[in-house]
């Protein structure tokens, strides 16, 4: 039970620093979302690809692949695994379908949310 | 030629034409706002009851329409003109909006310019005799300008201190050469003026140059000081647009602090409603003028106005593409009297 | 007469006159809202494990259950309110590319389900794919070349 309790505190804080480096870059640089998030992602992977984001996971758990900072890094991960086992096209197919998924769930849940809701105006 | 043209920028109408009526609708979170009292509509939601953003502020438009005609006691027959323009696309609301009006139509773009913009041309036409009853016209809708400039509703973002609110609202009137006033004297109308600013979440501070320039302009090409107003008032600058306007005036030797107002402000309470900056958009100083200003010239409260509507001249485009934010101000003398 | 500034004169001016985002507020409110959703991605986490399954099915339910409330809480109109106070708190987790996702496709419904919907669901989350899987394969080339 104790180790549980831990596994939530270490997810808040990581999963919560990243989110306030998002914070940073979006008020000292005033980037839209489209592009904190395509940096998130590329971050992620490049970390990924270096072995450092995999130090963060096994601290932060859902703390470090919640954030799409994990996205990426889990798109470099099934790419390393492919590509150890069939070489080159590895390369090609291990990102896609470790993040098969995610991918799926988006496009899927997006669609039908989308055509079943309307958007509210704002005051 | 009849010398009508003063100074560089400045016509002096030799026929002012009256403002005989004008009409506004604005959205609920306006009709929240300080100056809910003075618009003769408030909408109870933004959909209008209309299936898209764009028809619902396109029916604001066709509403407000017929509601300044009805208080002008003029049918389409009456008029030489419409002149009309709002923000989105290829000036959708207004085009589709109008369609089936019948009458002559002008379609302008001067972003949040529009309504000091269509007045000029409308009292053009009238000194000019080309038309005896002209009605000026523009639009804007919060939903629809979100979702053309900005960002989905729906996303999870957050504004800058910096970013203005769009008004939901449109604003109407009607010009005629017979009236006994408030009389158009004065036109001046702005140039193109880009200080460089990129910031999409800044437009106060984009157009505050523009609105100095064309305000700056109209003293020297008048002879006028801010003594001959009793209220000078800019179209959307905000909160910080509206201080840097005036300390630029200031710094040409202009002071307007006691009589200068903004439009933007005017319409909400930065206290109470999240508008952070202030209001901005055609409909901004279309309805505030058309509401609120008109009726205070009505009542004598006020006897000389300088409106001067405030455009920021983006596309969408341009500022993906990294360009700075041109801006243009057009100036509209409103007095009580005929000097 | 009066000086006239340049553009760089102005936009320092306009620096110094604009109000800046309060940082630090911000920070701890991303901090918080963005430190809650991954607690509850940890939670459906401990639970899958507990349930005895396999550390890549646990990631793929979790990302699925964090994509599906994203877009749940998008459609039902709060996922705004929540960006609104928690900034980067709530972009940065996976149920905010969930959120990219549903409001464009949402509000450009009114262009029909091809060109409104099935287009526009991607303006934020194509480029993100775009840039996620190119760098993943580059990453993979070199990997391939290294080992």
């Amino acid at each position: 039970m104790g180790e549980n309790i831990l596994t939530y505190i270490n997810a808040f804080i990581v999963g919560g620093i990243i989110c306030a480096i998002g914070q940073i870059l979006i008020d000292k640089t005033k980037l839209t979302t489209a592009r904190i998030l395509v940096i998130f992602v590329t971050a992620g992977a490049i970390l990924g690809s270096l072995g450092i984001y995999q130090k963060l996971v096994d601290i932060g758990g859902a703390g470090a692949t919640v954030p799409l900072t994990g996205f990426g890094y889990n798109l470099v991960k099934g790419t390393f695994k492919d590509v150890e086992s069939t070489g080159l096209l590895g390369a090609f197919t291990g990102g896609v379908k470790a993040a098969a998924t995610g991918i799926t769930a988006a496009i899927f849940f997006g669609y039908l949310t989308s055509v079943a809701f309307r958007p509210k105006a704002k005051r | 030629m009849a010398n009508k043209k003063i100074g560089k920028q400045t016509v002096k109408l030799q026929n002012p034409p009256s403002v005989i009526a004008t009409a506004s609708i604005v959205g609920p979170k306006e009709g929240e706002g300080p100056l809910r009292l003075y618009f003769d509509e408030i909408i109870e939601d933004e959909n209008f009851g209309e299936k898209s953003w764009e028809k619902a502020e396109s029916k604001l438009m066709r509403e407000t329409f017929s509601k300044v005609l009805k208080k002008a006691n003029k049918t389409t027959d009456d008029l030489d003109y419409i002149v009309a323009g709002d923000l989105l696309n290829q000036c959708l609301a207004a085009n589709f909006g109008l369609r089936e009006s019948g009458v002559p139509f002008l379609g302008v773009y001067g972003a949040c310019s529009t309504m000091a913009e269509s007045m000029s041309i409308g009292s053009l036409l009238i000194d000019g005799e080309f038309a005896k009853n002209v009605v000026c016209l523009t639009s804007s809708h919060f939903c629809s300008a979100e979702k053309q400039f900005r960002f989905p509703l729906e996303l999870g973002t957050q504004r800058p201190p910096t970013a203005q609110w769009t008004v939901t609202g449109s604003g109407g009137v009607v010009l005629s050469n017979e009236g006994s006033g408030p009389y158009i004297t004065h036109i001046t109308t702005g140039k193109i003026v880009d200080m460089g600013i990129k910031d999409v979440n800044n437009m106060g501070a984009a157009m505050a140059p523009a609105a100095m320039d064309t305000i700056v302009t109209h003293f020297k090409d008048t002879g006028f000081t801010p003594e001959s107003y009793d209220l000078i008032v800019t179209g959307d600058l905000g909160a910080i647009g509206k201080e840097i306007c005036d300390e630029l005036i200031q710094e040409k030797g202009y002071n307007i602090s006691n009589i200068y107002n903004d439009c933007g402000l005017m319409i909400f309470d930065r206290e109470r409603q999240d508008a952070h900056a202030g209001g901005s958009g055609c409909g901004c100083s279309a309805t505030v003028f058309a509401g609120f200003i008109y009726k205070k010239l009505m009542e004598g409260v006020l006897n000389n106005v300088l409106f001067v509507a405030t455009g920021a001249l983006l596309s969408t485009t341009s500022s993906q593409q990294g360009e700075s934010i041109p801006s243009v101000a057009h100036a509209v003398s409103i007095s009580n009297t005929l000097s | 007469m009066q000086k006239t500034l340049t553009k760089k004169e102005y936009q320092k001016y306009v620096d110094e006159k604009s109000p800046n985002s309060k940082l630090l507020r911000n920070m701890i409110r991303a901090f918080i809202v963005g430190g809650l959703i991954c607690i509850v991605g940890q939670f459906i986490t401990n639970l899958l494990k507990m349930r005895g399954l396999g550390q890549d099915e646990t990631a793929g339910i979790t990302s699925l259950l964090m994509i599906l409330f994203g877009a749940l809480l998008t459609g039902l109109n709060v996922y705004d309110d929540i960006g609104r106070f928690a900034g980067a708190g709530s972009i940065v987790p996976i149920t905010g590319f969930a959120n990219s996702i549903v409001s464009p496709a949402m509000e450009f419904k009114s262009e029909g389900y091809i060109m409104g919907v099935g287009a526009k669901m991607f303006v934020i989350a194509g480029p993100v794919l775009v840039y996620g899987i190119s760098t993943s394969v580059i990453a993979g080339i070199i990997h391939f070349m290294l080992i």
